[in-house]
């Protein structure tokens, strides 16, 4: 069992990557739709985000906070309504943040720097 | 008034099903009104839980129409325009008979919230000075009128889902105590509400606060509780 200054970090930190996530989702809405309001082609994106620092930035903080806030989001939900018990739902989510990371993180290097 | 209720009862412990009884329907007739003249008048059998019949004693909470209410202060005009009632015992609690619940576990989570007062001075001492516009104060006297009736505990989707959450009537209560200055078991209490089945479990859903016939609001009690595990903790680093 997870002790209680533990699940007091968990929920803080699922709450500050809340508001992150709140401000990056809202960006990256409105970069999508003022970007491709005449239309455009993967290879013009590419060519806007290679070697910006700022998209890179972004991004790579917008990876962290769903690597933060999915997993412990997920373990939640398959806690009530799966009935899963503490361990199997926290290596879960171990595993889950482990992936959005790694394909997060691989995904902006591949936009970003590739 | 001439017409009659049709009355779906609940009979029977975890299984059983629901009777069908017809009850004459008279002006500014209650809820419990109904279940008693039942109970008098066509099945002595029937089992229900009452005391005060004045919204005091939080004793005669059921399923009503599938919405957890006090029937003693819930007229029949204001939940069966219809003319038609569903009477279950409330959801989250087993069943002991017909419309009783087994409060058991609900006042045992009380006890795991530290519910309990726990004060360091004894009848020698002088009187405790609260002062009633104190902020504290204040935030106890917003819940300090529960009637641990068990609306908001049945209304709760999260005590549903994971039966070992605390709930919202134990983490009111706390709240409450945790801004009782007189109070010396803080640190123990934050501890025992802040844990896994703590505070934190709650998605502030609010159906507590939207059925709570007293009008109180356990999830502002609640978000204070976590407001306070959290400062707490940042103060301890």
């Amino acid at each position: 069992m997870t002790d209680t200054v533990t699940q007091v970090r968990l929920w803080y930190w699922g709450r500050i990557s809340s508001m992150v996530l709140a401000f990056c989702v809202l960006v990256h809405l409105a970069v999508i739709i003022y970007a491709v309001r005449g239309g455009l082609t993967g290879a013009e994106v590419l060519a806007r985000t290679h070697g910006s620092w700022t998209f890179g930035l972004f991004y790579t903080v917008f990876v962290l906070a769903c690597a933060v806030h999915v997993p412990l989001g997920m373990a939640r939900i398959v806690r009530e309504s799966f009935g899963w018990r503490e361990p199997a739902s926290n290596a879960l989510a171990g595993v889950f943040a482990l992936l959005l990371l790694v394909l997060g993180l691989r995904s902006v290097y591949g936009v970003v720097l590739a | 008034m001439t017409t009659n209720l049709e009355v779906k009862v609940w009979r029977g412990k975890e299984e059983g099903g629901f009777v069908t009884y017809e009850v004459p329907r008279f002006d500014s007739q209650t809820v419990l009104d109904v279940v008693t003249h039942i109970q008098r008048h066509i099945d002595p059998g029937l089992s229900y839980r009452y005391a005060c019949r004045v919204g005091m004693c939080g004793s005669c909470a059921m399923n009503v129409n599938g919405v957890a209410r006090w029937t003693c202060r819930t007229h029949v005009a204001k939940v069966a325009p219809d003319n038609q009632l569903e009477l279950a015992p409330l959801p989250n609690l087993p069943v002991v008979k017909d419309l009783v619940a087994d409060m058991t576990e609900f006042f045992d989570k009380w006890a795991r919230a530290r519910g309990q007062f726990k004060g360091s001075k004894t009848r020698h001492d002088d009187f405790a000075m609260v002062e009633p516009g104190s902020p504290e104060r204040r935030s106890a006297d917003e819940g300090i009128e529960c009637i641990n009736c068990g609306v908001c505990y049945a209304s709760c989707d999260v005590v549903t889902w994971r039966p070992d959450f605390l709930g919202p009537a134990a983490l009111n209560r706390a709240w409450t105590l945790i801004n009782d200055v007189r109070d010396v078991g803080q640190a123990e209490r934050l501890l025992a509400v802040s844990g896994d089945a703590g505070c934190h479990a709650c998605h502030t859903q609010g159906s507590c606060t939207e059925r709570c016939p007293k009008h109180l609001a356990p999830t502002a009690a609640i978000a204070g509780l976590k407001h306070l595990s959290v400062t707490t903790l940042r103060r301890q680093k």
